[in-house]
């Protein structure tokens, strides 16, 4: 039996609700079951550690002792939150002597130290718990001659390596090749999307999703897949604004891995937030 | 007419850099650097950086704290961690990376309306009162306070979240507050202390 405690994120609660809903229907059309994090606060992501590492750590310490007290394995589809959860914990496990107080109050929290649970990707929980075999029976629709360039992004590869390739990950590939798509060799999958850049220093941010648009394009893509609200909102949203500024056309829908799956699986479209993309959809459902 | 001097004698240099960024970053390996520029040609930001991240190391480790704390390097760094997976070294370049960042907004030496802290600094802000990050509201406030004019041109985007229900107009808050300001204080005391 596959249980985990769902830590959604604030990104999923706004921009990224299309990754929530996709998600959700996928792991209950397999049968894993998720129950939400009770009352669970922002990780902090990048910010807090350019801040105040100290607090970085504690705020991130309450959603793991909450997490211990609901006794299973977190599951946190934002890159951000997964890298940020998981260092926390790493450092809480490893240095409680640097943070003593901290550790008194977070064992009363979560009714036990050191915290014996451990912070999960979805992909990696359907590639290493659930099994790409198990999935494969499950799938129900071919998606034909779609050509899906997989994006890894940063954070989910690096800097924790245990689970793919920090350079040239392949899972995501496997996962997707099982709904007869074919992904591409795609060589910037783990090149940078920026970030927060994008809001911050538009010039650099816009760059950088260009170079991953115009390669999506030289590969033929039709679709780009993202593991990342942050990653899937950047190569999206920014798309009018790239077209204009390099003059080229590198429009390209952006999905979140779950809904492709979703749609391998006959979820109905409708329950895989597709309604929430930006970019028009017709050609892409003309081909699936 | 005054020459203007590129070198900078040994004695302005800051000793105890060094130690207090190994404090800060948790990473004793900064000392070992070969200086074999791995981490600057891995970075996808070197490019638009003022020195790249070999320089930033090398910097730490001999004491040139004025460029590094008041560097654009820092403010770069997107956190993608290809540097650290790649150090021969093992130099964890990121984190050093946010200890220059916080030691940077510990002494003041940032510029103000300079917009990545001070995204970073309003999201930490939010947190602490309502625990949930609100992103129009962030974005709202860092635009207010660096580019008010950048608002306008944001709005196409707003449009398109708006249509497609992405935009969350509720802030959201935890219940707990009271708990999470109690770890907040603590780690506040600790500092202080």
């Amino acid at each position: 039996m596959h249980e985990y405690t769902y830590y959604p994120g604030c990104s999923i609660k706004g921009t990224a609700k299309h990754y929530d809903e996709s998600l959700i229907s996928t792991f209950n059309a397999l049968g894993i079951k998720m129950k939400e994090l009770e009352d669970w606060n922002c990780c902090g992501a990048t910010a807090y550690f350019s801040v105040d590492d100290k607090m970085a750590i504690a705020i991130s310490g309450r959603n793991i002792a909450l997490a211990q007290k609901q006794g299973k394995d977190i599951v946190a589809p934002c890159a951000g939150c997964y890298l940020t959860l998981r260092k926390s914990l790493e450092f809480l496990n490893d240095n409680p002597d640097k943070v003593e107080n901290l550790i008194r109050e977070l064992a009363i929290i979560g009714g036990e130290f050191p915290f014996n649970i451990k912070v999960r990707h979805p992909l990696e929980v359907l590639i290493n718990d659930y099994g790409l075999d198990k999935i494969k029976e499950k799938i129900k629709k071919n998606l034909g001659d779609l050509r899906i360039a997989c994006y890894y992004g940063c954070q989910v590869v690096r800097p924790f390596t245990d689970f793919d390739d920090p350079d040239y990950p392949t899972s995501l590939d496997k996962l997707m090749e099982l709904t007869g798509a074919t992904p591409v060799d795609y060589s910037p999958k783990t090149r940078c999307c920026g970030g927060s850049l994008t809001g911050t220093l538009e010039e650099v941010g816009l760059r950088l999703n260009y170079i991953l648009l115009r390669e999506a394009k030289k590969k033929n893509a039709d679709v780009i897949v993202t593991l990342c609200p942050l990653c899937q909102f950047n190569l999206e949203i920014y798309q009018d604004k790239i077209v204009k500024k390099y003059g080229e056309d590198i429009r390209v829908p952006i999905f979140y891995f779950t809904q492709i799956l979703g749609l391998a699986l006959d979820i109905p479209i409708k329950e895989l937030g597709f309604s929430r993309s930006v970019i028009p959809l017709n050609e892409f459902f003309a081909r699936v | 007419m005054e020459i203007e001097r590129k070198v900078k004698y040994e004695a302005e240099l800051d000793k105890n850099f060094l130690r207090e960024i190994i404090e800060l970053s948790h990473c004793e390996e900064i000392e070992r650097c070969i200086q074999c520029g791995t981490c600057s040609s891995s970075c996808p930001m070197a490019v638009y950086m003022d020195y790249p991240p070999r320089k930033i190391m090398a910097m730490v480790k001999e004491g040139f704290k004025d460029e590094a704390l008041r560097s654009f390097t820092i403010w770069l760094c997107s956190s993608c961690y290809t540097c650290t997976v790649r150090c021969p070294a093992q130099i964890k370049i990121t984190d050093v990376m946010y200890a220059l960042k916080r030691k940077a907004i510990e002494d003041g030496v940032y510029p103000a309306r300079f917009s990545i802290p001070v995204l970073d600094k309003e999201m930490t802000k939010i947190i602490q009162s309502t625990g949930r990050n609100w992103e129009i509201g962030v974005v709202v406030k860092l635009y207010l306070k660096t580019n008010p004019f950048g608002l306008l041109k944001m709005a196409p985007i707003g449009l398109k979240l708006i249509k497609t229900g992405r935009m969350s107009f509720k802030k959201e808050s935890i219940k707990n507050k009271k708990q999470l300001r109690k770890l907040l204080n603590l780690m506040k005391e600790e500092t202080n202390a």
